[in-house]
């Protein structure tokens, strides 16, 4: 019952096939649409309503709305895509490409404009600082 | 009666990518005891679950083990849907069984493959590997992921999958299939490999079931049992029978697997024709409170959650008994009494995976 051909059939068709790697980096690596890559930020359409920070499992994102700052821990992310999710004007969105390696562990900061809410009454102390 | 020796075995050693610490007890060439210390990677996922909402915890669930993540998500879930009563869509449940079937498909190759490379068949590792690289594949194309899919989530799952990629991936399927068919002879009737497992690594039936093995370890002893015949989720509707051997060494647990997959390639083909079109996700109100047990069988075994709500956002408590936890007894009986140059094969025999012993 016990052979040794089986094997050796296999090694050797496999002498005449093409490489079964994907030769990164020489090609491109390959995405689909779904693969979760990195998160991007479209600063434009943000609102800095703050709920990506809030639905963030890992705490990644940190909104400063007075300030005008967004920012990203990449580091902390995990892409669990539930940032994408929340943001209502989607400004966030899940892109293929690996975020790329870094030496330090920096947060990556996006100024966003501080959009005046229309008709919402704002805090006062907010008010006065926005406006 | 000849000297004693205590050769440390790990945490770290070639054939194990994982810290699993083992005091060998030898008498010459002979094991005559082994003492297990775990406790290297623990990570304190159970407490996370105070911290952490439930609907966050499944991801963490998730990342319990990096093999079987989504099977870990389903058993988190079903859980916390039990608790809240909560009616899950079919077409999920049928999902989350096509994606858990894949995962084990995954996870087998992953380990015939491991196995060969312990046993020094470099050759044949990477035949296995170039397979389940395939299925990884369809995962990244269906959840985005290629280990960890995020694609459970309390109530339902979070992606669909539409008809044509459906087909497509069924197509792409009998391909891997018929790639896994060759590989699979090799781990069936190769000289080497029967030459290198039969009779190694012996757990009676008896002493597997004393000992409270689970998945395929208990399953190559000759023991029907498998959790999914429960019928839990969408395997109320599938027909499988368990794989059994009864050769009891470390070549019939090798069998069970590579049977298996052949199994999980059916049941994907049944959820396929038997998946209907409908909602992917209910919607989740209130806050679980009470408490379950639920029990999801896993590429390695039987893996138990206990999860206990308390009426907020947070669990009171998250428990995990994970299948390679189970089978540590059992692989100490199979140590003792066998011969030092065999370890490595043994402990990879039971498909160890220490980071979800240690959660
Ligand atoms: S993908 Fe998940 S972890 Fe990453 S920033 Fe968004 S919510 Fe946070
Ligand atoms: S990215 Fe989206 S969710 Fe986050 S603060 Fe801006 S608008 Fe709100």
């Amino acid at each position: 019952m016990s052979d040794i051909l089986t094997m050796c059939k296999i090694v050797l068709s496999s002498l005449r096939k093409k490489t079964a790697c994907q030769m990164y980096p020489v090609k491109p690596a390959k995405f689909y649409k779904n693969s979760r890559g990195h998160i991007a930020l479209e600063p434009a359409k943000c609102i800095l309503c703050t709920l990506c920070a809030k639905r963030c499992p890992t705490g990644a994102i940190e909104v400063d709305r007075t300030k005008g700052v967004w920012q990203i821990n990449r580091f902390k992310c995990i892409l669990c895509n539930e940032c994408v999710h929340s943001c209502r004007p989607v400004a966030l969105s899940m892109e293929n490409q690996y975020a790329a390696p870094s030496a330090n562990k920096d947060i990556e900061t996006h100024n966003v404009e501080i959009k005046k809410p229309a008709a919402k009454p704002v805090a006062p102390g907010e008010s006065a600082e926005n406006s | 009666m000849a000297n004693r020796t205590i050769i440390p075995f790990g945490p770290q050693h070639p054939v194990l990518p994982e810290p699993i610490h083992l005091d060998l007890v030898l008498e010459d060439e002979k094991v005559v005891e082994a003492i297990p210390n775990v406790g290297f990677v623990h990570r304190g996922l159970e407490l996370l679950c105070q911290k952490k909402s439930f609907q966050d915890m499944v991801l963490v669930a998730e990342r319990i083990c990096g093999i079987c993540s989504l099977i870990h998500g389903v058993g988190f879930v079903q859980g916390i849907e039990k608790v809240m009563n909560l009616e899950v869509p079919e077409r999920a449940l049928f999902l989350r069984v096509f994606w858990g079937e894949l995962s084990r498909i995954h996870s087998h190759i992953l380990w015939l493959g491991l196995a060969a490379d312990a046993i020094g068949f470099e050759s044949l590792f990477m035949h296995s590997w170039r397979v389940r690289e395939m299925v990884l594949d369809i995962f990244e194309e269906t959840t985005g992921g290629r280990v960890i899919f995020d694609a459970v989530k309390v109530g339902g799952v979070r992606k669909d999958i539409s008809k044509e990629t459906f087909t497509r991936i069924m197509k792409q399927l009998d391909k891997v299939e018929e790639e896994y068919k060759q590989i699979a002879e090799v781990f069936i009737k190769d000289f080497t490999i029967i030459h290198r497992w039969s009779n190694v690594g012996v757990l009676s039936k008896e002493n597997a079931a004393k000992l409270g093995a689970v998945g395929p370890t208990l399953r190559a002893s000759g023991i029907k049992s498998d959790t999914r015949m429960l019928k839990y989720g969408a395997y109320e509707k599938i027909d499988f029978e368990p794989i059994v051997e009864h050769t009891c060494d470390c070549y019939a647990r090798s069998l069970v697997r590579v049977k298996e997959v052949y199994q999980s390639f059916d049941i994907i083909r049944q959820c396929y024709n038997k998946i209907s079109e409908g909602e992917i996700e209910t919607k989740v109100t209130g806050f679980p409170t009470g408490e379950f047990f639920s029990r999801v069988e896993q590429p390695r075994g039987e893996v138990i959650y206990y999860v206990k709500g308390n009426g907020t956002k947070f669990l009171d408590r998250f428990r995990v008994r994970t299948p390679t936890f189970a089978n540590i007894p059992p692989l100490l009986q199979m140590l003792a009494g066998c011969d030092l140059a065999d370890v490595p094969a043994i402990i990879i025999s039971i498909d160890p995976c220490i980071s979800c012993t240690e959660r």
